[in-house]
């Protein structure tokens, strides 16, 4: 025992476990607190971080253009950012590019659309029989596990060059993923929930609106985001199989000319379609989730 | 043990409510993982008069969840009966109170619109359940959370609305299934007192499931014991004492007495289940 914390002798102690005790004391003895540093400042300001993420664009395109000036970056290959805004500003006012976002955009939401809507209702349609439900699923995941992608060919050939193929592509790649989330979140649904509701003399349509659905739709919710990054991808892969329009094939053809420029309007264009897309979708999302849970 | 008056207290209304729950003989088998069989519930028999306060005590496994759930309907007896008012009700649900440990409430849904959900399930326009609750709320401790979500609240408060939910079900029988398990000492204490009022004001059957020896016989006209592995009831035994009850008579003699009587046929429901655990 050491001299810190003498305990006092008891005799109901066993002989045996003296030895423990004593490395025990010994230990408590030798050990120092820990100390956590604190940070003394707060968070940076909302300001300073736009500002440094706008910086790190700017010295990007500004050693891109540079370098092309010095002769460093072929421009054939890599475009340069003073061309391509010219040819921006080229295609924003003949119209090419606003056409083109609008037929992208409108088989991305259709496609989106048509997808989640679909794939809840199948996934929703699972709780009514097991059997069913079971016979489904791993056909679902089967057709979760194939690369869709490889699929754009047939797609396109089968319903041609128009909205069609693009709106079938998103579609294919939003509806599986909503199939098999909501399925998931159908056999999260609390047992308990559906006895209460069954103890209450509930009828099967009353279990499922009441409760199935609203326990559910946080889960659709929250898996919105993904699905919409999932029909631009769709959408954009069956206009470079083949299209009359849309951002894909734009990029598709700049490419077989070799207009480098173009291709990179088009796919600026692209990225800002898809944060728009998805500002509003996570958006949508959060109104969502406050009006189910009415949590913060 | 038909001897028990009625309940002092018990007025015209107790005798309006004439449910009467009967178990009669009731078996329940599940088939088990490697293929045999397991006994739940063995020759389970119990005979419920209108208003009473019965307490059902035992070691976890004892089958009265599996009790509870016969007589809810929500599963049906291997064999033997379930009657209520006479009729043979095996299978059906809808026609007892069930409240379960958990309180059950739906997140989405504020106190008022949970405490309605029996009402509204069975056909209840929602402004016509809503005007029958609201003054229950306020009556019953829950004013001023009407539009609260159950989030909101604390332990205590969503067990009361989880109760009146069950109250509000306008049911003869209640069953409860450890609804105070879960609380802290002091809240659970309030929380007999405050069931207590509730019972004596809506005049209901009550089946309540404890581990609490203190908070069977508190509350309860009768108690019965049960053992596990097979679940069968093995013994009962009246509580005397007389309503409406204080606090208090926890530490009175009659009260010191039953307790001890119970804990030893608690004991004795230990020992006898150990032998037939190796038959199961």
């Amino acid at each position: 025992m050491t001299a810190l914390a003498p305990p006092p002798v008891r005799n109901r102690r066993p002989e045996t476990s003296a030895d423990s005790l004593e490395e025990l004391a010994t230990l408590r003895a030798t050990t120092s607190p820990t100390v956590r540093r604190r940070r003394e400042r707060g968070e940076p300001s909302a300001w300073t971080v736009w500002a440094l993420r706008l910086g790190v664009v700017v010295l990007g395109l500004g050693l891109w253009e540079a370098g092309v000036r010095a002769g460093f970056v072929d421009p054939f290959f890599w475009s340069q950012p003073s061309r391509i805004w010219d040819t921006a500003t080229i295609a924003f006012a003949n119209g090419d590019i606003l056409s083109n976002a609008r037929f992208t955009f409108t088989s991305t939401v259709l496609g989106f659309v048509i997808g989640v809507v679909g794939g809840v209702t199948v996934g929703l349609s699972f709780w009514w029989s097991r059997r069913y439900a079971l016979t489904a699923e791993p056909l679902f995941i089967a057709f979760e596990a194939m690369p869709k992608l490889a699929l754009a060919p047939i797609v396109v050939l089968v319903l041609g060059l128009g909205m069609g193929s693009k709106v079938a592509m998103a579609t294919a790649l939003v509806i599986v993923i909503q199939v098999l989330n909501t399925f998931s979140a159908v056999k999260a649904v609390d047992k308990d929930l559906t006895t209460l509701m069954y103890s209450l003399g509930a009828s099967r349509w009353q279990v499922f609106t009441k409760v199935v659905v609203p326990s559910t739709l946080p889960w659709i919710a929250s898996s919105l985001r993904v699905a919409i990054g999932l029909a631009l991808t769709g959408a954009i892969v069956g206009e470079y199989i083949g299209s009359t329009a849309g951002l894909g094939r734009m990029i598709q053809y700049a490419g077989s000319t070799y207009d480098i420029a173009l291709i990179w309007v088009g796919v600026f264009t692209l990225a800002i379609l898809s944060m728009l897309l998805y500002v509003v979708v996570s958006w949508f999302e959060r109104r969502l989730l406050k009006g189910i849970t009415h949590q913060a | 043990m038909v001897t028990t008056p009625p309940r002092p207290g018990a007025s015209g209304l107790a005798e309006r409510s004439s449910a009467q729950l009967t178990i009669d003989g009731v078996h329940r088998t599940f088939p088990s993982p490697d293929g045999g069989t397991v006994q739940a519930l063995v020759d389970a028999n119990l005979s419920v008069r209108p208003g009473e306060f019965i307490a059902l005590i035992g070691p976890s496994g004892c089958g009265k969840s599996t009790l509870f759930n016969l007589i809810a309907g929500l599963d049906t007896p291997t064999s033997g009966r379930i009657r209520i008012d006479g009729v043979d009700r095996s299978g059906q649900q809808g026609l007892v109170g069930y409240m379960l440990q958990k309180d059950l409430l739906l997140p989405w849904r504020t106190i008022l619109e949970n405490v309605v959900l029996g009402l509204e399930i069975s056909g209840v326009r929602k402004r016509a359940a809503h005007a029958i609750a609201r003054p229950l709320l306020t009556t019953y401790g829950l004013g001023g959370f009407e539009n609260r979500y159950p989030h909101q609240l604390s332990g205590g408060m969503r067990q009361r609305a989880a109760l009146l939910r069950t109250i509000l079900f306008n049911r003869d029988i209640i069953l409860l299934d450890e609804p105070f398990g879960a609380l802290d000492a002091q809240t659970r204490e309030q929380m007999q007192e405050w069931l207590l009022d509730l019972w004596d004001d809506f005049q209901k059957t009550v089946l309540f499931v404890t581990h609490d020896i203190d908070e069977a016989i508190y509350l309860s006209d009768r108690v019965f014991v049960m053992s596990a592995r097979p679940g069968r009831i093995v013994a009962e035994f009246e509580v005397g004492l007389d309503r409406p009850r204080k606090p208090s008579v926890v530490t009175s003699p009659e009260f010191v007495r039953l307790k001890a009587e119970a804990r030893e046929l608690l004991n004795g429901a230990h020992a006898s289940a150990a032998p037939l655990a190796e038959v199961a």
